[in-house]
């Protein structure tokens, strides 16, 4: 692979060419770059091959392409594409919808220092970590309430073995957001 | 993807920290679910890729063997070439039982005083029984003289089974059911932890798969038939895919008893073939809860699996072979054959391995995977008629013989369409896998059996006049999972099958009232430390690992097909491109959109991937063997599987070492059956560099080792991987000489 310096001025204006050949087509791959990228989370949930998922994977599916919705939100999009509650849905109806959210950025993602931000409003006295007894009741009882099953598996996965405290700031590191969405 | 300036002033200008708490909760609720959610994508897709490289390494397995078998079938090479190959497929059962119980006697054996291990004496007890898991627990082997002893009283008492065991939950007895536990010891201590081990009040029916893959598969093979012995009421074994001496030949099993027992273990294997091909195919309990290893197709018939003879199948992989009536018997393959042969020069083609010119084409169901190299072998069919008929007149002349049958000059002429018919039930009931969707079709992904569906289980669950079908043969992440409508439940006891964490193992409890009640499990007490986030995070590490050295296995067909979409010969390509690309070349149905950013991690500004660029990335080391040829040396890593098995099948008296000149046959074909053109200059260079110590003969393990790529990125390098399809990594015992 050459390096811009020992490129000769053909192959450079070659490649300039191609770049701006694909910028003009962007828009068109970018439109199936997307549909391909649905279509792959969609089936690894379609157990039956036969383009329908189970309502209840949705959210995963949409939160597993890069999106961050409410579960309002979340109520909202799968009442638009569900088949008249049958529990399933179809990917006729996901796909045209999913594109809408992937290329309007409906759900974007928390930036992280947002998020550390949140943690810090909860950590009342500033102590830069969380109990567990702390985050159980903000989990549990506001906004969009956990399970009892979502709150234990949030503990045994965030908190520290020894200590048995969450170190948000760590944890938000750690958990990194994918940089690909 | 930002979502503006104005959400991060929310928190001060909002009155009422009750408003403020709200929302940082929701935020971070939102946040949490969305990485549970990428979690599970993330698991789904790591089951994935182990999956579909464990299934293309059985269908790579199977398309080897037909591809062997159809050369011994179908042409004649110098008998050098054929006497390589041809042990594997040889019956040899003409024999009687007496000759093979000299050849199998352990009274010879002496066990040397400082034997540390159980010493057994028959008729087994039960405390023999259990101190022999004991012994096993604490790491001690078992003297190849009592091996011999209890695996020839096991296949005595196996040639008195049934086809199918039928058993009953009378006096209240709850069965235990447990599925594939590939050697792994662990779990069957587990089990037994658990569970208790078999006895009168608790009955068992191990659900096949006992070998390969685990390093501890002749020790799970003599405790589940140290058992049987003591128990022959209460402990059942159902055959599976891998009680199956070709199968074992690739992974491990053939290897585990040829290292642990450099003596006899060429007899303890012989001896296992037969008591594999006794072991009962299914058992029913209750008449209505049918157990099976894989599972069913749309032509199954319970009737004719019952009354077929189950031990003319050594091998599931081949049809077995009808034996010459006349008296002059003496195996199909050896001798009557070289007789055959020497008289009928006129028709013997001197096809060696590289130019085959075979007579016809088999067209059995099963061999389909031989469309591969069809293009060969375009024989006009009046031709082969005439070609047979010559050769059987010129046969029957040289015989003296009545006798019109002929030998086995093709698979059409020998095997009736009964036998046919048999292999095929054998074949679906060992092979199959459920799917989703209804119908039955061939299992091409795995090369054997079918894919069936709910409406056939429903039928045949109506025709037989049962309730349930159990089986394994698939790795299931909780150990165990129900289809088609709860009527068919699959189940697998070897935990942490794919990688540390990656599954549970589960057993089966059933009693009178045939509701199955599962347990599961999952051995190693690291395991109960890492969330299933953690464990998650390992296994797909291990997954991707294992698919960047496929990658770099097809390295030059990955280039090529680059350049199909850089036609400018920037050396980027989009990322699109570069998931249409490897989709094309590596032939694993994975959504490579979605690992896209596992693999790749460097982009270029313009967010293309320099493709050169990523196979260094890719962070693999390749063999240090700087005189040969870059290519030959990927083909050698690729098919390294095959290689090795090939090795081992021309390596007759196992001895771990082969000869030069059996090495450049290997090689020939190995060539064939790629389809590739090895000069026999590269073979000579590459034989030259293999045998550093020129004395004419090759280590067949150093020779893989040299071949083992190695990850740079891995520092955890468990030593376990499957994935190879070899046992290069098993713990090397130290052979104990007095075993």
């Amino acid at each position: 692979m050459m390096s811009q310096t020992d490129e000769t001025p053909a192959v450079a204006k070659r490649r300039d060419n191609n770049m701006a050949e694909s910028n003009n087509q962007s828009a068109e791959t970018k439109l199936s770059d997307v549909h391909k990228r649905i279509k792959a989370a969609f089936e690894t949930f379609d157990n039956a091959a036969n383009n329908t998922v189970d309502v209840r994977e949705i959210g995963t599916i949409i939160y597993s392409l890069g999106c961050f919705p409410s579960q309002a939100d979340l109520h909202d999009f799968i009442a638009e594409v569900e088949e008249d509650h049958s529990g399933y849905i179809h990917l006729d109806r996901f796909l045209p919808a999913m594109t809408k959210v992937l290329l309007e950025h409906k759900f974007p993602p928390i930036p992280k220092d947002l998020l550390l931000q949140a943690f810090e409003v909860l950590d009342k006295d500033n102590k830069g970590y969380l109990e567990p007894e702390e985050l159980t009741k903000y989990m549990t009882q506001e906004g969009e309430p956990f399970t009892q099953e979502e709150m234990e598996e949030m503990l045994t996965g965030l908190a520290d073995h020894e200590r048995n405290v969450i170190y948000y700031k760590d944890v938000i590191n750690q958990l990194a957001i994918d940089p690909d969405m | 993807m930002g979502c503006g300036v104005t959400k991060s002033d929310q928190f001060h200008k909002h009155s009422g920290k009750a408003v403020t708490t709200i929302r940082a909760a929701v935020l971070i609720q939102r946040w949490y679910r969305q990485y549970v959610a990428r979690t599970e994508m993330r698991r789904r897709y790591t089951w994935h890729i182990f999956q579909s490289i464990e299934y293309s390494g059985e269908q790579a397995q199977i398309k080897l063997y037909n591809f062997l078998g159809y050369l011994m079938d179908n042409f004649t090479p110098s008998s050098n070439e054929r006497n390589l190959i041809s042990h594997i497929f040889r019956e040899n059962d003409i024999c009687r039982d007496a000759e093979w119980e000299r050849y199998f006697c352990y009274k010879k054996i002496e066990v040397p005083e400082i034997y540390s291990g159980p010493h057994l004496t028959f008729p087994l007890t039960v405390e023999q029984a259990v101190g022999l898991v004991e012994a096993f627990r604490n790491k001690k082997q078992l003297h190849s003289r009592y091996a011999l002893q209890l695996l020839l009283e096991t296949w005595k008492l196996l040639r008195m089974l049934p086809n199918i065991n039928r058993i009953s939950t009378c006096h209240s007895k709850e069965i235990t059911i447990c599925g594939d536990l590939h050697g792994q010891l662990e779990d069957l201590l587990l089990i037994f932890y658990k569970n208790g081990m078999p006895s009168l009040e608790k009955p068992y029916v191990f659900n096949g798969d006992f070998v390969d893959r685990g390093k501890d598969s002749i020790e799970i093979l003599l405790i589940l038939f140290a058992f049987l012995l003591v128990y022959p009421s209460d402990v059942y074994l159902n055959r599976g895919n891998h009680e199956d001496h070709i199968v074992n030949l690739r992974y491990g099993f053939t290897k585990e008893v040829l290292t642990k027992y450099k003596m006899h273990g060429k007899r303890i294997l012989k001896l296992l073939q037969k008591i594999f091909s006794w072991l009962p195919l299914a058992t029913v309990i209750d008449q209505k809860v049918l157990v099976l290893h894989g599972g069913i197709s749309d032509s199954t018939d319970l009737n004719l699996l019952a009354r077929l003879d189950r031990h003319n199948y050594i091998s599931a992989l081949r049809p077995p072979k009808k034996r010459n009536q006349s008296s002059a018997s003496t195996s199909m393959d050896s001798d009557l054959d070289e007789d055959v042969w020497g008289a009928n020069r006129i028709f013997q083609r001197r096809a060696s391995l590289t130019f085959p010119k075979p007579l016809g084409a088999r067209d059995c169901f099963h061999n389909r995977s031989l469309q591969d190299f069809s293009d060969r072998i375009k024989v006009n069919v009046e031709t082969e008629l005439e070609i047979r008929r010559r050769r059987r007149s010129a046969f029957n002349a040289v015989m003296k013989e009545p006798e019109t049958e002929t030998p086995t000059l093709s698979f059409d002429s020998v095997y009736s369409d009964n036998a046919k018919e048999e292999w095929k039930q054998i074949l679906d009931l060992l092979w199959s896998d459920p799917m989703a969707q209804e119908g039955c079709v061939p299992n091409e992904v795995r090369g054997g059996g079918c894919y069936w569906g709910p409406d056939i289980t429903e039928d045949f669950l109506n025709k037989h006049n049962l309730q349930l079908i159990i089986r394994s043969h698939e790795c299931k992440q909780d150990g165990y999972e129900f289809c088609h409508n709860r009527k068919v439940l699959t189940l697998f006891s070897a935990s942490n099958y794919y990688d540390v964490g990656s599954n549970r193992g589960a057993y089966v409890k059933l009693g009178p009232d045939l509701v199955p009640y599962v347990v599961q499990y999952q051995a190693s007490s690291m395991i109960r430390e890492l969330t299933v986030r953690q464990s998650v995070g390992r296994t797909e590490r291990s997954a991707l690992k294992v698919l960047r050295e496929q990658l770099f296995a097809h390295k030059s067909d990955l280039i090529c097909a680059f350049k199909k979409f850089d036609s400018e010969n920037t050396g980027v390509v989009s990322l699109n491109d570069w998931a249409s690309a490897v989709e094309s070349v590596m032939h694993l149905d994975l959504p490579w959109r979605m690992l896209r950013c596992q693999l790749v991690t460097r982009k270029t500004s313009e967010g293309m991937i320099d493709y050169y660029d990523w196979f260094n990335e890719l962070a693999i080391i390749g063999p240090n063997s700087d005189n040969i040829d870059q290519s030959l040396l990927e083909t050698l890593y690729r098919h390294r599987s095959t290689l090795e098995t090939i090795f081992r099948i021309v390596d007759t008296d196992n001895s771990g070492f082969i000869t030069m000149e059996d090495f450049r046959q290997t090689w020939k074909l190995l060539s064939v059956y790629l389809k590739m053109e090895i000069t026999d200059e590269a073979i000579s260079d590459l034989a030259v560099t293999i045998d550093s110590n020129q004395d004419g003969s090759i280590d067949i393990d150093e020779f893989m080792e040299a071949f083992r790529l190695t990850d740079k990125k891995s520092r955890l390098e468990r030593g376990r991987s499957m994935f190879m399809g070899t046992a290069t990594d098993l713990t090397k015992l130290e052979g104990d000489p007095n075993i």
